[in-house]
């Protein structure tokens, strides 16, 4: 045997730790999107439950929304799909879903097996609007407000608390909190 | 109170201890000195009784509701029950890395203990490689994520309460099994270094390393079940392995403890692959560190990930950089080349323990791939996720292999085997095992390949253990005489692998076989599901210490109407921190659970959304582990290891203390 094989394992560390250090600064939390204070980007797309339905960002104006990104394959998005339901029934939270890179058949039964939270669903199979959008991965929550502008980005899981610190302000009329004194 | 300065207090002490034991002995064992060898054990001692000390703060300020520490304003609350708050000490990322330092510290300070018969030198630079771990450790809580640190002058009047999936029993008991195992493969890590800095990569220290990783081992088997158990009842959809990261990250030191534990039975009675298990050793301790710092970093996006903080990132980075890189480049430089003139036959134990290693590294680098791939992915401007089809995939192709040559290698000898012995064992246990893999999958419905090749294995894998022991008790006057006569180390073997075989079996029907429905159901309505009926008799409020919750209670009878389970399945709020909680009712039985989790609630009088499972076979997965961790017992109980202990250091037999005058009488002498 020669010795250089025996420098294998540890030239194969450095690499690795090479991609980790450069990968740290990539923290997604940390991300700040590219679109803040910008407009939907534009597309077309069908939606999950309706293919013959076609939707596009005119779709996403008239009241603040969220829009979620999600998929059958993310375990983070199974855990807060119970508080997505929770607040699109108990707060009538205007919520549309962007299903991205998904499998229409599988996201459909998820839908009906853990509650459908979304007035509606795109489809984005491609990851083309997730692209546009700067997505990282799921879940991400971004918040539209009534003129289509993206206001806010919020990169991981939905629960009660990102609720009322994060999201809840942008949703005047929902929380009561940002009602203006007059 | 001024105790929690003490707890820090206490730990920056035990870093300057950790400090002198890396430093000390080393230097001791490089000049020969043996006053500064001896150190060792000292310094060992207080070190972990300052951590102790620390731990101990820790607990208190919790048990004491003091919420002007920031960490217990931020995992406790007032209304928490006393033991999870004692277990609310390990529920964030600091207290766990404190929990981590103390068993890593309670492991050097094991080895200080039952090292009496080993070479002083030996002893010293184990103990100093310990102390480097320990120092890194300590120094990453203290700079970076002490727990100690107060909210000022404005103290919360309350906490923001444990994460509701923490309070529960399973998570009490899970992480510290789970870092028992981890933690404990640093020894074996420590012995193949101070090997190879002492440069006697023998016989020797394989044989102490042994005991060490097989206890790792085990309790790194039960953490790793229980946290699947867990997953089960708590997370109330039925599944028992996820394949995310977090998981991966325990299931690698795992799956390369495994193959070391075999590697060194090689090494320790052959003298082979010396090279490789040191290297198995490097690999098994550095995946363990590795796993730390992807569950801690935020590197990774998990469920269980802890809240990520890309400073501590880059400080467990340069940890590892330092501990992983270190070792890998002394292995490099002092690994020994000469090739080995002892031979061995491609029928060999030797060759058939050298395949089960290329198995099980093959899927710890599976694994590792397919953990790492979505971040190198995404290095490339690519968004990829890797789940579980992709790692099923791999270990439906990797376990058969692993059985085959389990099932084969388990009759073959030391050195070569004869061609006859294996053709006349191989045969039997192989084909007596077909009918059954065709008789146990009918019994739960349809033929499929996956189950009857599962059942085909585990079956396999039981009848090639018991026709092993029979040969190995063919002198005796009956099976169970003879089992019984058989040394503990050989019994631990033998349910190492019948735990395997469980496993398969439970894996593999669970999985083809669970039944599952999503119904609408309000009180009083019934539903069946396979051949049972599920009837919902009424819904309750219940308040719990810290949440409330809507109990639904089923029953569950045959056709016939017998009455066969009460279950109560539950959805919980947790009133401090508002989440929702899932609590499976669950009927535990041997050959199927039946499972019941709430959904939603729906439009319309208390209905709600309830999942029906029935889930065959799935306590064999548990099962198995256990049977697992019971043959890493006996295998550590087995006399020899105590009496090479005493053949090596008589002055020290029986009194553990009379080891130590034993050695300063030595020292007197020379002196």
């Amino acid at each position: 045997m020669n010795r250089v094989l025996l420098f294998v394992p540890v030239i194969f560390f450095a690499i690795l730790g090479f991609v980790f250090y450069t990968m740290m600064e990539h923290d997604p939390s940390e991300l700040q999107s590219a679109r803040l204070n910008q407009p939907f980007p534009a597309f077309q797309l069908t939606d999950l439950e309706k293919p013959e339905l076609t939707r596009d960002q005119s779709a996403l104006q008239g009241e603040p929304m969220l829009v979620n990104v999600w998929a059958t394959w993310c375990p983070a998005c199974r855990a807060e799909h119970a508080y997505l339901v929770h607040l699109a029934e108990q707060k009538n939270v205007a919520i549309i879903g962007l299903n991205y890179k998904d499998q229409r058949q599988a996201a459909n039964e998820w839908l009906v097996k853990l509650g459908d939270p979304y007035r509606f669903s795109i489809f984005d199979q491609e990851g083309r609007l997730g692209l546009d959008l700067g997505v990282y991965g799921a879940p991400e929550t971004y918040v539209v407000d009534a003129d289509g502008i993206i206001r806010y980005r919020h990169v991981g899981v939905v629960n009660e608390k990102v609720w009322q610190e994060k999201l809840s302000p942008w949703f005047p009329a929902i929380s009561g909190s940002g009602v203006p004194a007059s | 109170m001024i105790l929690p300065e003490f707890g820090h207090f206490a730990l920056i002490l035990a870093f300057g201890l950790a400090i002198l034991l890396a430093v000390v002995p080393l230097i001791g064992a490089w000049l020969g000195d043996r006053l500064w060898m001896q150190m060792a054990r000292p310094f060992t001692g207080l070190m972990t009784l300052l951590i102790l000390l620390s731990f101990i703060t820790l607990t208190l300020a919790f048990l004491k509701d003091d919420f002007s520490v920031a960490y217990v304003a931020g995992h406790s609350n007032s209304l928490l029950p006393w033991y999870y708050k004692m277990s609310a000490v390990w529920g964030g990322h600091e207290g766990s890395l404190l929990l981590w330092a103390l068993i890593l510290a309670g492991w050097t300070f094991a080895v200080s203990r039952f090292s009496k018969a080993l070479p002083e030198d030996m002893v010293a630079r184990v103990l100093g490689i310990l102390g480097i771990v320990n120092a890194g450790f300590l120094s990453f809580i203290i700079i970076k994520s002490s727990p100690f640190e107060r909210i000022l002058p404005n103290i919360p009047p309350d906490g923001a309460d444990l994460n509701p999936l923490l309070q529960d029993f399973g998570l009490i008991v899970h992480p510290p099994l789970l870092y028992m195992g981890y933690v404990g493969f640093s020894v074996a890590f420590a012995f193949a270094l101070a090997a190879l800095l002492g440069g006697k990569l023998d016989a020797a220290w394989a044989r102490w390393s042994r005991p060490w990783t097989t206890v790792a081992w085990a309790f790194l088997t039960l953490g790793i079940a229980l946290g699947s158990w867990w997953a089960y009842y708590e997370l109330g959809w039925g599944g028992w392995w996820f394949w995310d990261p977090v998981e991966n990250a325990s299931l690698m030191p795992w799956l390369a403890g495994t193959a070391l534990m075999h590697s060194l039975a090689v090494t320790e009675k052959r003298g082979l692959f010396k090279s490789w298990t040191v290297l198995l050793a490097i690999f098994t301790f550095s995946l363990s560190l590795l796993g730390t710092f992807l569950v801690r970093s935020g590197i990774l996006t998990s469920v269980h990930a802890f809240a990520s903080d890309p400073d501590r990132g880059f400080y467990i980075l340069a940890l590892l950089a330092v501990t992983i890189g270190g070792s890998l480049l002394l292995y490099a430089l002092r690994a020994p080349v000469v090739k080995s003139r002892i031979g061995f036959s491609e029928r060999s134990r030797e060759t058939f323990l050298l395949m089960n290693n290329i198995i099980l590294v093959t899927a710890t680098l599976t694994v590792l791939g397919g953990t790492l791939f979505p971040l190198f992915a995404e290095m490339a401007g690519k968004e990829v996720s890797v789940g579980a089809p992709y790692f099923d995939a791999m270990f439906s192709f990797l376990t058969p292999l692993l059985v085959a040559f389990l099932c084969v290698g388990i009759f073959s000898h030391w050195k070569d085997t004869r061609p006859g012995l294996l053709k006349r064992q191989i045969p039997v246990p192989l084909i007596a095992a077909i009918p059954f893999a065709f008789l146990i999958p009918m019994t739960q419905g349809d033929l499929a390949f996956m189950p009857v090749l599962g059942s085909f294995l585990a079956v396999w894998l039981l009848f090639a253990t018991i026709r092993d022991i029979s040969q190995k008790v063919s002198g005796r006057r009956s099976l169970w005489a003879g089992w019984m006569k058989t040394r503990r180390s050989y019994k631990g073997m033998v349910f190492g692998h019948l735990g395997l075989a469980v496993m398969i079996m439970g894996a593999a029907l669970v999985s083809a076989y669970t039944i599952e429905k999503d119904v609408r159901m309000a009180p009083g309505d019934e539903a069946t599901l396979g051949g049972l009926v599920y009837r919902f008799e009424r819904l309750a409020h219940y308040e719990g210490p810290n949440f409330i919750s809507d109990r639904a209670y089923f029953v569950v009878s045959s056709d016939s109407g017998r009455q066969i389970a009460d279950l109560h399945a539950e959805k919980r709020r947790y009133v401090v921190s508002g989440s929702i909680m899932t609590e499976a009712g669950i009927q535990a039985g041997f050959f199927r659970d039946l499972y019941v989790s709430l959904g939603e609630p729906l439009p319309g009088q208390d209905a709600w959304a309830v999942r029906l499972h029935i889930k065959p076979f799935v306590r064999w997965l548990w099962l198995g582990a256990l049977l697992m961790a019971i043959g890493g017992a006996l295998a550590v109980a087995d006399p020899r290891y105590r009496q090479k202990a005493r053949a090596k250091a008589p002055a020290s037999a029986g009194d553990a203390e009379a080891g130590n005058t034993a050695v300063s009488v030595q020292e007197g002498g020379q002196a």
